[in-house]
């Protein structure tokens, strides 16, 4: 009782009610825009939230990853083509069924459908990320390392890419956590004699680089493109036969997605495409599935929106990021001084059940602005990137300069989006990295705690039922694509 | 589908040092090797103080990882090849020039100016011919971020011709 009313807090201060109306609001405004999305959004975001207190400022980080996720759908169905990649799934029946003159119906299911998602998961973020926190009290150094090492096996199945690419991108996002100072020795590592390098390589330079820039790169190559855009009268509540047809959907593609999130390093990528192949193996007309069908947008929406309350699971437990936008809240959690773990559910309930209240009326609030302002999102994809990619240019440069006001972090941004463009254009995902990024420095740190507390007995971690239990699962994990690439070929 | 399949084929077709395979996982290896090499000359913590592991260590692990899993890409690329890409437009190229030409300018110039200068240019070059939508992204836009980030966010821009203007 005491922690629901933790969790109405949200809904009695106005400061933080302006804050989430403004997250939704840009988060959905993120979304709708191709290229850009929650992650980049909110990497963007994360300087300005120095003026806020910590709880509005990871408040209006987790309302951009709630609205973000669900805008994407309003650029898959108009215009075919996902505004965040978790959206790509959308476009497979959302398109289609626009093409037939059912755009308000196809963004209808897809607002309704991420918004019983997205509600859905936070109820299991409440039940579940206490208890994952409770267990996390058992965990040591030996455990953390091997929880890290299983949240990194799993970039070999995130779904973009090839799995051994994408390993090879979390390899390297380890490899720029040792820049600097070594934490236990103070010796210095790749700084070529550059004093800002012994700091290390701050985390925002490189995700501002790795998604803005590389996608300015991008955009580049792009100039001549023509979107064919549908038009919308107005948005469509399901109908009662829609309901009927999808309400199963939507759940499996709820606990699909929730289920998804929690897994380390996955997100709403991976989770709308198995919340949508799910919903066509499970389907009475899967025949329609590609073209048109209501259900795969049901279960590709619910699924994405599912994956943000599960992916807050590990973030908030463990501190280890269940998606590519939960690094950054990761990051906005220990920029304002906040340390995710068991300690943070026992010391600052109120702080953790005032995120959960938020993430909750941040899904209502993008259901009353996607459901009545559709229309005017749907208009904002019309301005020219010659005009917006240069806008976003000016707050990538200023916002990355900002953080230590240093104009080397400045040059590493630029450096990390060409990197970021090649690596995109030769079939490496950009995710990994940032998961590499953030994980590299727990992975490293306690590898050698525990080789300290072993006496450098390697064999010490399997010895460990926990520990053992996550190396078990790092197999399988790598395991999982060759198995999924053979099934796929019979 | 079929054009994923004709594109490969069209690499296939190349002699193997054209082809995207190899040419990326060479420069993986030869800059890991690059590094490497760099992590030789770390400093080695005396035995006495050290405790587990050498810092060197574990980035020369990594590093052999890269290496060996690139190895791997490529070996399964001459089994699988991958699809050619496209040539890049000389808009990705000028765009690519914008940020030498930012970096240029923020060094030695003015970093407000460098903002400046970029957007007008990569606009111009995607195609806004348009002064008022140029100034609009050239000096107006910027100018917005610049009073934000200075009075909401107190910051200080590094100093440069405009900017020492606008503090003194």
């Amino acid at each position: 009782m005491d922690n629901l009313l933790l969790m109405m807090a949200p809904l009695f201060s106005s400061k933080l009610l302006l804050v989430l109306f403004f997250g939704t609001l840009f988060g959905l405004i993120l979304g709708v825009l191709p290229g850009l999305g929650p992650t980049t959004g909110g990497a963007l975001i994360l300087p300005f939230t120095m003026t806020l207190d910590p709880l509005s400022a990871i408040v209006l980080l987790t309302s951009i990853y709630c609205a973000g996720t669900y805008g994407g759908a309003i650029t898959a169905v108009l215009i075919n083509t996902p505004g965040t990649p978790a959206a790509a799934a959308t476009c497979l029946d959302g398109y289609p069924l626009a093409q037939k003159g059912e755009a308000g119906r196809a963004l209808g299911m897809a607002t309704v459908s991420s918004t019983v998602g997205g509600i859905f998961s936070v109820i299991i973020l409440v039940f579940f990320a206490p208890i994952l926190a409770q267990l996390a009290y058992e965990f040591g150094q030996p455990e953390y390392f091997a929880l890290a090492i299983f949240g990194l096996t799993m970039l070999a199945s995130i779904g973009e890419g090839s799995p051994i690419k994408n390993l090879i991108a979390g390899a390297f996002g380890i490899l720029i956590s040792t820049v600097g100072k070594d934490f236990m020795t103070s010796i210095d590592r790749f700084t070529f004699g550059i004093n800002e390098l012994t700091e290390g390589i701050g985390f925002i330079p490189v995700v501002v680089g790795l998604f803005a820039m590389s996608e300015m790169l991008t955009q580049s190559t792009l100039i001549n493109q023509v979107f064919n855009r549908i038009a919308l009268k107005a948005i469509k509540l399901p109908s009662k036969d829609d309901y009927k047809k999808t309400w199963k959907t939507i759940l499996r593609s709820s606990g699909i997605g929730s289920f998804i999130g929690v897994l380390p390093a996955e997100g709403g990528t991976v989770a709308s495409l198995i919340g949508y192949s799910e919903a066509k193996r499970f389907s009475k007309k899967p025949e329609e599935f590609g073209k048109g069908s209501i259900e795969g947008i049901a279960g590709a929406e619910a699924a994405n929106n599912a994956a943000t309350g599960g992916a807050m699971v590990p973030t908030l437990a463990l501190g280890i990021p269940g998606s590519a936008t939960t690094a950054v809240i990761l990051t906005g959690l220990i920029i304002h001084g906040v340390r995710p773990g068991p300690d943070l559910f026992r010391e600052q309930p109120d702080f953790l059940y005032g995120i959960f209240g938020a993430m909750l009326i941040a899904n209502v609030l993008f259901f009353i602005f996607g459901f009545f302002g559709a229309k005017i999102f749907a208009r904002i994809t019309l301005v020219p990137n010659k005009i917006l990619w240069p806008m976003i240019f000016a707050v990538s440069v200023c916002g990355t300069y900002s953080l230590n006001q240093s104009i080397i972090d400045v040059w590493i941004m630029l450096f990390f989006g060409v990197l970021g463009f090649f690596m995109r254009r030769f079939g490496f995902s950009v995710v990994p990295v940032i998961i590499g990024l953030i994980l590299g420095e727990l992975v490293e740190g306690t590898l050698r705690q525990s080789l300290v507390i072993f006496d450098g007995n390697w064999l010490m971690f399997f010895t460990r039922p926990i520990a053992l239990t996550f190396f078990i699962l790092s197999l399988i994990a790598l395991a999982f694509p060759l198995i999924r690439s053979k099934k796929f070929k019979k | 589908m079929k054009n994923v399949q004709k594109q490969k084929r069209a690499n296939k077709s190349l002699p193997f040092f054209f082809r995207d395979e190899f040419k990326v996982s060479l420069v993986i290896i030869l800059i890991s090797i690059a590094l490497l090499i760099t992590t030789f000359t770390f400093d080695i913590v005396p035995p006495i103080l050290n405790r587990g592991i050498q810092p060197a260590t574990f980035p020369k692990a990594l590093l052999v990882l890269i290496i060996v899993m690139t190895l791997l890409i490529y070996y399964l690329a001459t089994k699988n090849p991958w699809k050619v890409e496209k040539k890049l437009p000389k808009s990705f190229y000028l765009t690519l020039l914008s940020f030498l030409i930012f970096l240029v300018i923020s060094k030695t110039l003015d970093f407000f100016l460098a903002i400046s200068v970029l957007s007008i240019f990569v606009s111009y070059c995607w195609g806004e011919k348009r002064i008022f939508y140029l100034l609009l992204v050239g000096i107006i836009f910027p100018v917005i971020v610049f009073i934000f980030f200075e009075t909401i966010l107190g910051l200080r821009f590094p100093p440069g011709i405009i900017t020492n203007i606008y503090y003194s």
